[in-house]
Formats: structure tokens, C-alpha cells, sequence
């Protein structure tokens, strides 16, 4: 179930990114797709059946659209501390608690903490998150907690746990 | 239209200069892998431009093929940087 | 004409980018302020691509670059600022806070 997971979504990728619907170009896919299938499926995830589920589309939107917004405001905020004169930073590392399990969901908290404001994931030790912060706003964890996690954490637990 | 994209086109080329600053005179080597890094990104919105110049679509390719061995070797320095196996 | 907006709106993000490689202080600040503004840069320059060149086999080159480069560039991210403070990159003298010193050792 696994191997047919991975083989679909590579077939899909090959099918996009080369856009040629003849039979040679279909039996190259199939073969480079089988061979990705085999190497790589085991590392996949485990229920596929998870794809399936409407609820979970719902919220990866849901995800999506405040991911994006949170891209661009990082990016104004970049650019006000970089063209500030003074530059108003305040660096440090602060360890932060996750309560998401499995490798996939934890993965993508990281990608989302690294591209929201001033914030970047150092590394992950066991249920700990340590995060680079460029200004520190509060010395409070479960201030900063909710600061950094935000509104993600809630969001990737209802479509990816 | 073609002026304002030969002159965005320019100053993506441009900007190739601050990695390159940052390679040469970075004070640490992880300050010059990082120039390295951002400097493999840089290329694929070059490579972009000038696929909207040309008129021609294969040039994406190029840029995608970039992204994944830019990023293939970001991963492989990183790790060697860190004093670790490749399979941890 | 909105392909040349979202292509300006690109070249502007990256300007700030590599403006912030040569100003900040240390390895993680650039770290940050370069991966951010240079990634979604140039997505919108490949969003702009996306709507110059339509729906179709190009346009979906675009498309699929989008993902791809999202992923990478956060990942390669990580891995290069965990390799820096293993390797000893000193954090800047303003910074206040270090808690992940006592878990390395």
C-alpha cells in the first residue's frame, strides 16, 4: 500500500514537470517511478489511508493560507530590521515543548517555525524544539511558546498526527 | 515590458555579488557555506527570468535540476560541518 | 503586466536578502534574514513565470519548482545552523539567551 503511495505521487511529479502525454514518455515515468517506489518506499508513511479523508484536506488549507501569510509579514519584518539604521535585534536560542509525535507533523512544525517571523529551528532533541530567535520579546516559556508555535501547532495536529 | 525585464534580470545578477562577498571575506567557514547556500537559490530565480525572456520552458528544468543538487550539497557540507556520518 | 509585478516583487524581496547577508552580525542572523527573504523571492519570481507563461506544460514547471524549493531551502536551512553551532559559530555578543548550550555538552 505503501509502494503504490509513493508510486502515485512520483508519477503525478513526472507527469507535471514533463507534460507530455505519449505512450514512450508515460513508460519512462512508470519504469523511473517503480524503481523510486522501491528504493524509497519503505521510509513512507505508514497509513496512506490518511490521504482519503476530507477533514484533513480542510484543514491542510486551512494551514496553507496562514502559512503564506505568515511568509510575507517574515519578510516585511526581515526588511524593517535590516534597512533600521540601529538594527533592533535581539538574538538568543530558547527551548521550546512540542506535543506533536510523529516524524512527519514534527517536520513540517519545523519548516512552518523556520519560515514564520524571526524565528528559525536549530534542532530537535526528544520532545524539545530549540529555536534561534532574532528578538526576543518575553522571558516567560509559556509566553513564548505560544509566541513561536502559534496557531501552527493546532493547525498540523488535526491534518498530519 | 522587455526593458523593465532586462533591468530585473540585471539586478537578480546582481545580487549574485553579496554571496560572493560573503564567501570571500566571511570570517567562519559556516559563513561562507551560508553564501554558497543562498547563492544556489539566487539561480533558480535567474533561471527564471530568463525563461520569461526567451519565451523557452526548458530553462525551468535547468532551475529545478539546480535547486535539488544546490540542495544536496548545502545537506552533504552541513553535515561534515557538524562532525557527523551522513546516515544519522 | 501582473507577471512583471509579481517578478519586481521578487527582485525587491531578494534585494532585502542580500542586504541582510551583509549587514547582520553573525551566522545565525543571516542565516535567517537571507533563507527567508530569498526563498519566498523567488517563489513569487516562479509564481510570476506561473502566470506569464499560463496554464500548461511550462506553467506547471513553475508550479512544481514552488514546493520544491520551499522544501529544500528550510531543510538545508536547518542543517547548515545545526552544523554551524556544532562546529563552535560564536553567537553574537547582544545575544541574551542560549539554552541550547548545556544540551550539546
Amino acid at each position: 500500500m505503501r509502494y503504490l503511495g509513493i508510486f502515485i505521487l512520483s508519477m503525478i511529479f513526472w507527469l507535471l514537470v514533463t507534460f507530455r502525454f505519449t505512450l514512450p514518455n508515460i513508460a519512462a515515468g512508470v519504469v523511473a517511478s517503480a524503481i523510486t517506489a522501491a528504493i524509497f518506499g519503505r521510509y513512507y508513511f505508514h497509513n496512506v489511508g490518511k490521504f482519503l479523508q476530507p477533514r484533513r484536506w480542510f484543514w491542510f488549507t486551512v494551514y496553507l493560507v496562514s502559512f503564506i501569510w505568515a511568509c510575507i509579514k517574515a519578510n516585511f519584518d526581515v526588511a524593517y530590521r535590516v534597512l533600521h539604521p540601529a538594527m533592533p535585534i535581539k538574538p538568543g536560542i530558547v527551548k521550546v515543548k512540542t506535543t506533536l509525535k510523529s516524524d512527519f507533523a514534527r517536520t513540517l512544525l519545523a519548516n512552518s517555525i523556520t519560515m514564520t517571523p524571526g524565528t528559525i529551528t536549530v534542532d530537535i532533541i526528544g520532545d524539545e524544539m530549540y529555536i534561534h530567535w532574532i528578538f526576543i520579546r518575553s522571558e516567560d516559556p509559556a509566553l513564548y511558546t505560544r509566541m513561536i508555535t502559534g496557531r501552527f501547532e493546532e493547525y498540523i495536529k488535526k491534518f498530519a498526527e | 515590458m522587455t526593458g523593465l525585464l532586462n533591468i530585473l534580470l540585471y539586478i537578480q545578477i546582481a545580487l549574485c555579488a553579496p554571496c560572493l562577498y560573503r564567501i570571500i571575506r566571511g570570517p567562519t567557514i559556516p559563513d561562507r557555506m551560508v553564501g554558497i547556500d543562498i547563492f544556489g537559490i539566487l539561480v533558480v530565480g535567474i533561471c527564471g527570468i530568463i525563461a520569461v525572456q526567451t519565451e523557452r520552458a526548458f530553462i525551468l528544468d535547468i532551475g529545478i535540476a539546480w535547486v535539488i543538487l544546490s540542495f544536496i550539497g548545502t545537506l552533504t557540507l552541513a553535515k561534515y560541518l557538524g562532525g557527523k556520518k551522513l546516515n544519522e | 503586466m501582473a507577471a512583471i509585478i509579481l517578478i519586481s516583487v521578487g527582485v525587491l524581496f531578494n534585494i532585502f536578502g542580500c542586504l541582510g547577508l551583509i549587514r547582520l552580525p553573525d551566522v545565525y542572523n543571516r542565516l535567517q534574514a537571507a533563507t527567508k527573504c530569498v526563498t519566498l523571492g523567488c517563489c513569487s519570481i516562479l509564481l510570476g513565470v506561473l502566470v506569464h507563461f499560463g496554464i500548461g506544460g511550462a506553467g506547471f514547471r513553475a508550479l512544481v519548482a514552488i514546493p520544491i524549493l520551499f522544501f529544500t531551502a528550510t531543510v538545508a536551512a536547518h542543517a547548515l545552523v545545526r552544523g554551524a553551532y556544532h562546529f563552535g559559530a560564536k553567537l553574537d555578543k547582544r545575544s541574551v539567551k542560549d539554552d541550547y548550550r548545556e544540551e550539546v555538552k
